[in-house]
């Protein structure tokens, strides 16, 4: 049987393996099966672990230079403090590693190139005395000049954060320029600009900047690691990607001879990730220490500070746009240009800048087309995968400025947006061709629950109502080849395990495999178990990032189900001589649609078979395996005009429209209503769907309102904490939320589903720039948009 | 450093131990006498992951050194987990999809605790105060105030 047919059947994409049926679970908002772990305060994360007492702790010594020589580093005082174990310094680790470029180093080994880089780690019986033996390592830095802006770092004249940048490795789709500081440089190229241009009846110009953001998931990183007296490696981390991980700790310490088999990667829940948990960044300085003290298990636990500035931190961004627009309203020409500030180290960051790069037209059809998406090394903390991977910054300026040019031509917004939105079929910027989509659904279900189009006023004179609404969509963002698989065990009583590598952080991944599963098998979901990762027991998948594994993890999940059915209606075909094609799976039970007496209940042969006529046994434990990988991507292309390849499997779109409440005097805002309608294909668990709608919406709108990493001219970061980064409380709510759920079903998606739980976050900044500009007629072109900005912004409108 | 003997009963069983004075009380909960459920996510008091019952009312076990437990009730969600309103919460928290990553659970679990076992009636804002010093990053917080607000009603 061809399991891909079953899988990828175009147009009829969300029928199951039970063809012409209804979908009995799958599309149920069934309750989450690590619900009871969770609100018992039962789940285990990675720190809550228990080592023994022989656990060890470490501290780090880290640069108070945003860019400095180490010119000599003593680690002879904190040697001799009791109970310090070992001292770890860039001498004894000298390897780089990266994600998709190899710039960043284990420990600063004669540079320094942001505040807070790890230079050296004390190991020590006890965390305290590990604190205080960091504090004894002395460092003798020289500084050098640094550069903490990213149109500064493309000057003549800048330092460069990496004059050897020639000799790094990278994937072929990155384009460094050695002797700059661009790290990649995305272009596409499409049509013809100047006559796009000259077709315009208006052009528009404008900057518009965002700042970087952190994740703040609760739980901070950790990692512990144990080099065994067998030369075993095994990592426990809080982690997106414990396959990556594994990939990058055998790559980056195979020196010590290590091999993939070697290391073994075990990720328990994690407490939050936003794309802060993805790829490597402080587990590869556990990985080292544990090395350099083998035998014993070592602790490396970040604090709330570390986890602000030394981990990945989202992407600043110049965003420089000009625009043609017909009369009659029709993009004619969209000239981009992405300035993105990533850094002292890219490795993941300049994978933001690319799939920025491929996707910043939008969500509409723009014939003439240009973008330049530039990554830049700075001095500041490095920059990676954050929620909404580079689209929430590029949005924020497109989605201002479409308004805007909208409202100078006399044409109504939406109406503007539903003239260019993308169609399926559709030229992409890279040339390829568009999915099916929900788009102008989404966009009318959003203007209707919004009133669009109905002028509202606010009961208190001192404030104004504005309104808003945009659009947004979102491919994951990943290497062509990045795979998924799955494991189908079932057990005795005929329950089930599924072993899967997708990573459980909060949006209900191990719910919905076993929804999958429990479709195509007729189990409950409440007899399937789901576990989270362990390398050297669970089957690879590439990373949980990029909205991708309920498509390509519920792929794989489906054809292992698939695979086991089939291994149950061949063994039933062999053992009763039914003919294949009139068995059935139902209620746990084989059945035939041509004896109707016929049931053959799971729990009677799954493990020990069927017995035959002759009293022998056939068959043997039922188990079932999947893979799945995207083979019609490709991400290579022509570096000049990026046409060629297919780097993106699919977008998801949506629009999202607000009602807001602004006080003319203080600028304080108040989200009376919030309404988002996103395509996510199938929505396998509707109530997830919604978690994710309702969640993502407030992470988006704490961007604009208020977050705001802050930097002093030295490149220290001024607010590390929760008191000084204030994050959304439950004060922060929306008055009302509105979450509404479009199926256009993506053909190779498992039931039709496609990704669904960056795009939630990503349309807020624009919403509210643009509903401040409805409410009160002032434009706010940089993020955040803070009451403050709102309020000079309307007293200097006042003066003019 | 002088060391400190101190008792204090952690979940109805009498605990009787020695601390030295600048010890943390999450941490000695956590590392001494593995209880989990309350998490380190800020060591300053803002995130309220780390938030137990001592003497019944909430506190951040972050901020509170081991030796102030001397003599104290102190209750986390491994105890609560027994209590009436802590199990009627957690039914609707389930069935709201009221956590996503669980990290923030315990916490917030336990000040929705306090507040119904003092108040069976809170209004709505009366539930915003109670858990306004506990973050949550998953949720948006809008299936919380409802799990809180149906276990209010009895539904």
């Amino acid at each position: 049987m061809d399991l891909q047919k079953l899988i990828t059947k175009p147009k009829k994409g969300v029928k199951s393996a039970k063809a012409g049926e209804t979908l009995e679970v799958v599309g149920k908002s069934v309750l989450r099966v690590d619900g009871w772990e969770k609100i018992k305060g039962a789940a285990k994360y990675t720190d809550d672990l228990e080592f023994g007492p022989g656990l060890l702790y470490a501290a780090l010594v880290e640069s108070p230079f945003a860019h400095a020589r180490i010119k000599a580093i003593d680690i002879t005082k904190a040697e001799k403090l009791h109970g310090v174990v070992k001292v770890v310094t860039g001498r004894n680790f000298t390897q780089k590693f990266g994600l998709y470029m190899n710039d960043r180093y284990v420990f600063a080994t004669d540079t320094v190139r942001f505040i807070g880089e790890q230079v050296a780690a004390v190991v020590a019986t006890d965390p305290k005395i590990a604190l205080r033996g960091a504090g004894l390592v002395k460092v003798e830095y020289e500084e050098l000049p640094a550069v903490m802006d990213a149109v500064k770092a493309l000057e003549k004249d800048s330092p460069l954060v990496h004059p050897d940048l020639k000799s790094y490795t990278h994937v072929p789709w990155f384009f460094p320029k050695p002797g700059t500081n661009i790290a990649h440089w995305r272009k596409i190229r499409k049509g013809d600009l100047a006559k796009g241009f000259r077709d315009a009846d208006l052009v528009m110009e404008d900057t518009y900047t965002v700042p970087r953001y952190a994740h703040c998931a609760i739980e901070p990183h950790s990692a512990i690691g144990l080099y065994d007296a067998s030369g075993r490696l095994t990592m426990w981390t809080s982690s997106q990607s414990p396959f990556t991980q594994r990939h990058v700790f055998a790559e980056t310490l195979k020196s010590f001879g290590l091999s993939h088999k070697d290391v073994r990667v075990i990720s328990t829940y994690i407490g939050g990730g936003f794309g802060g948990k993805a790829g490597v960044t402080m587990e590869i300085i556990a990985a080292a220490l544990a090395i350099a003290v083998p035998g014993r298990p070592v602790k490396l636990l970040w604090s709330r500070a570390q986890e602000f500035y030394n981990t990945y931190q989202r992407l600043g961004c110049t965003a420089k746009i000009k625009m043609g627009v017909s009369k009659a309203g029709k993009i004619t020409a969209l000239d981009f240009k992405l300035h993105w500030d990533s850094g002292a180290y890219v490795e993941y960051g300049a994978n933001v800048v690319n799939a920025a790069g491929l996707s910043a037209s939008g969500p509409y059809k723009v014939d003439n087309l240009s973008i330049d998406s530039m990554c830049t090394y700075t001095n500041l903390p490095p920059c990676g995968a954050y929620r909404g991977f580079g689209y929430s910054e590029f949005l924020f300026g497109l989605e201002s400025h479409i308004t805007r040019m909208a409202q100078e031509l006399g044409i109504d917004p939406v109406e503007f947006r539903r003239k260019n939105a993308i169609k399926e079929g559709d030229t992409l910027p890279y040339g390829a061709h568009m999915n099916p989509t929900g788009i102008r659904d989404a966009i009318d279900r959003v203007a209707k629950e919004i009133k669009w189009g109905v002028k509202e006023k606010s009961k208190d004179p001192k404030k104004a109502i504005g309104k808003a609404q945009v659009c947004f969509w979102k491919s994951p963002a990943m290497p062509p080849n990045a795979s998924s698989s799955a494991f189908l065990k079932f057990n005795e009583d005929g329950s089930i395990n599924i072993l899967v590598s997708g990573m459980e952080i909060g949006q209900g991944l191990l719910t919905v495999m076993a929804q999958i599963a429990s479709e195509v098998l007729s189990v409950p979901v409440s007899k399937i178990r789901v576990e989270t990762p362990d390398t050297d027991r669970n089957p690879y998948e590439w990373q949980t990032v990029g909205s991708h594994v309920t498509w390509g993890c519920g792929n794989a999940v489906k054809r292992a189900a698939l695979e086991a059915r089939e291994r149950i209606l061949d063994l039933v075909q062999r053992v009763h001589c039914l003919d294949k094609s009139t068995l059935y799976l139902e209620d746990q039970h084989v059945k035939c649609r041509t004896k109707p007496d016929f049931a053959l209940r799971f729990s009677d042969f799954v493990i020990n078979g069927i017995q035959a006529d002759d009293h022998t046994f056939k068959g043997g434990p039922i188990m079932g395996s999947g893979v799945f990988m995207p083979e019609f991507a490709s991400a290579i292309s022509d570096p000049e005009t990026g046409q060629g390849g297919h780097p993106n499997v699919h977008y998801t779109t949506g629009s999202a429209g607000i009602i807001l409440e602004v006080d003319r005097e203080t600028g304080k805002m108040k989200i009376k209503k919030v309404a988002l309608a996103v395509d996510c294909g199938k929505a396998i668990n509707p109530d997830l769907v919604r978690g994710q709608i309702v969640g993502g919406l407030l992470q988006g709108f704490a961007t604009v309102l208020y977050e705001d990493m802050r930097y002093n001219e030295k490149g220290r970061l001024l607010n590390p904490n929760f008191s000084d980064y204030k994050i959304p409380t439950v004060m922060d709510m929306p008055d009302v939320v509105v979450p509404i759920i479009i199926e256009v079903a993506q053909p190779d998606g498992p039931f039709g589903a496609r990704g669904v739980g960056e795009h939630t976050m990503i349309p807020c900044a624009p919403l509210i720039a643009n509903a401040v500009e409805d409410a009160l007629g002032v434009r706010i072109k940089s993020m955040p948009v803070t009451k403050e900005k709102v309020a000079l912004a309307v007293k200097a409108q006042k003066k003019h | 450093m002088k060391k400190h003997n101190i008792e204090f009963s952690l979940n109805g069983e009498k605990v009787a131990l020695e601390v030295e004075p600048s010890d943390v009380l999450l941490d000695v909960l956590r590392g001494r006498l593995g209880i989990k459920s309350p998490k380190v996510g800020c060591d300053r008091g803002d995130c309220g992951t780390c938030t137990i019952l001592m003497n019944g009312k909430t506190m951040r076990s972050c901020l509170a050194l081991a030796v102030e437990a001397d003599g104290a009730d102190l209750v986390t969600l491994e105890g609560a987990n027994s209590r009436k309103w802590t199990q009627k919460l957690q039914k609707k928290f389930h069935e709201k999809n009221a956590f996503q990553c669980g990290f923030c659970a315990p916490g917030i679990i336990l000040s929705a605790t306090e507040l119904l076992e003092k108040n069976s009636k809170p209004t709505a804002h009366d539930i915003k105060e109670a858990i306004a010093g506990n973050l949550c990053r998953c949720t948006g917080y809008e299936p919380i105030v409802a799990a809180i607000e149906e276990t209010v009603k009895g539904k």
